[in-house]
């Protein structure tokens, strides 16, 4: 948006909200919404790639050495990918901010 | 002037929505809405139209496909009754505030329970808020002619809102009537095709129907009702247009013989031709009473109600539904609360009749009439436990 959300007045929204910008929804950074953080324990990590598939975000990207690690702009911290992570290589800690 | 034809009113709906060139109509069958949506897709089978009829297994999914096409800029049409109106009921909001400019007829029948199939307004008065514009019609010819106008209204720039026309299930969906068709040409002249400001396509994507936060939420809804309130400029235009082409004037608010008295009824739809023939048989009798016709319930047609109010000291409201509850029936609050905020020494009286397809006649109104005149204008209803009277009732 080219301004604050809370600045727009009602005449300046599309008529049924509708948004124009391509990809506008990455501007939102959900990642506030988050309590607990995953963290990786790369020595146990398989690089089997489940926890990229079942982020429901798609906050998890593979880094260059195969290993996996979360965007935290993004993740939530709702949990799934520790839950699914079979060497038990991800671990949900508290987050202080 | 085309010729009149004898026809069942159903029929001629799907012919509307014909001359209308709808691209899609996606619909359940239901009665009694059931023979405009049976005959439009003959008309597509038959290749007559030139439309995408989609078959669907709900209600709830012949709104969502009908907000689908009309997202892609189709000109979507559809039409259903009673439980099905309830069943689209979320899909209705979506709609309105998506701005997809939706023609829907609503044949107007009693919900369940207990299991009715005939008609009363109980469908359309729990969908009254949802945003969309309401037409409602007293005969066939102005089913036609909404219908046409309705499309021509919903898709203007400064409307894009869905509109319903309603119009009662069986008293007049099923009667056959002579109502005048107008060409082809003569049609698309009024309303040409559908220039949507917003499509879905995939070369130039746009988001739809998107999360708003609550920073945002109530800035959109507010425009989304300015554009309803402001819709009434246009519904005027689009009818004074359609007069001057076809020759038939319609207005938000229609009046029947209320310059000779100060007593008037006040209903929706198909009734008003019996309280008419009421009032004609009262007139015999030496007896003046009038008729306000709101051809429009949404946007309320506040204006042109205050004006054809003034001078009246009795009015009667008739309404088709029970108020559930609530101290009087809908249109009887709105009308109440109309009046007196606008400080009106107006009695107002609510009467329900024809629930459930119950029968009501020009005698009825006649009682009523004799009723209203037997009874003193301020009298005290505080100390009974309703606020209106229903139409015979066994008690």
């Amino acid at each position: 948006m080219a301004k604050p959300m809370d600045e727009y007045k009602w005449h300046e929204l599309n008529v049924g909200c509708v948004i124009e910008e391509i990809g506008s929804a990455r501007e939102y950074k959900t990642g506030d919404w988050r309590s607990q953080k995953p963290i990786w324990d790369d020595a146990k990590c398989i690089k089997c790639g489940l926890c990229w598939l079942y982020c429901p975000d798609a906050a998890i990207y593979q880094t260059d050495d195969g290993l996996y690690t979360a965007n935290l702009d993004y993740c939530k911290g709702c949990g799934i990918c520790a839950k699914e992570c079979k060497p038990g290589a991800i671990k949900m800690v508290e987050e202080e901010r | 002037m085309n010729a009149k034809k004898g026809i069942e009113v159903s029929i001629a709906a799907s012919i509307a929505a014909k001359l209308a060139r709808v691209e899609v109509v996606a619909a359940y069958p239901i009665t009694p809405q059931t023979h405009i949506v049976e005959h439009l897709s003959e008309l597509v089978a038959n290749g007559e139209l030139d439309a995408t009829y989609i078959n669907v297994e709900s209600e709830h999914s012949a709104m969502s496909a009908c907000c689908g096409s009309s997202a892609t800029g189709a000109r979507t049409f559809t039409s259903t009754s009673a439980q099905g109106l309830e069943l689209m009921h979320e899909i209705l909001f979506i709609a309105s505030g998506m701005r997809l400019p939706i023609v829907m007829a609503t044949v107007n029948r009693a919900l369940s329970s207990p299991l009715s199939i005939w008609g009363d307004h109980s469908d359309v008065m729990a969908a009254r808020d949802t945003g969309w514009i309401m037409l409602f019609c007293e005969n066939g010819q102005e089913v036609v002619d909404s219908i046409i106008m309705a499309f021509k209204i919903a898709e203007d720039r400064k409307v894009l809102l869905p509109v319903m026309v309603n119009l009662d299930g069986f008293s007049l969906s099923h009667v056959i009537e002579p109502i005048e068709f107008p060409s082809q040409e003569e049609v698309d002249k009024f309303l040409p095709p559908y220039n949507p400001l917003y499509t879905l396509h995939p070369d130039k994507p746009v988001t739809m129907g998107a999360y708003a936060m609550p920073e945002l939420y109530t800035e959109a809804k507010y425009a989304q009702e300015m554009a309803i309130v402001h819709s009434k400029e246009v519904i005027v235009k689009v009818m004074d247009e359609f007069g001057k082409r076809f020759g038939r004037y319609y207005k938000p608010v229609e009046t029947y013989n209320t310059e000779n008295t100060d007593m008037v009824f006040i209903a929706l739809g198909a009734i008003n031709e019996n309280i008419e023939t009421a009032i004609d048989r009262l007139k015999e009798e030496g007896k003046e009473a009038g008729l306000i016709d709101l051809r429009l319930f949404r946007p309320f047609p506040t204006k042109e109600l205050l004006f054809a109010l003034k001078g009246k000291k009795r009015v009667v409201v008739i309404e088709r539904v029970m108020p559930g509850g609530a101290t009087n029936g809908p249109l009887f609050n709105e009308i109440s609360s109309l009046a007196h905020s606008n400080g009106m020494n107006i009695t107002i009286e609510n009467y329900i009749v024809g629930l459930g397809g119950r029968d009501v006649l020009p005698e009825d109104f006649r009682d009523i009439f004799d009723e209203i005149k037997a009874t003193p204008e301020k009298r005290t209803k505080s100390k009974k436990d309703k606020n209106f009277s229903v139409i015979g009732v066994r008690e």
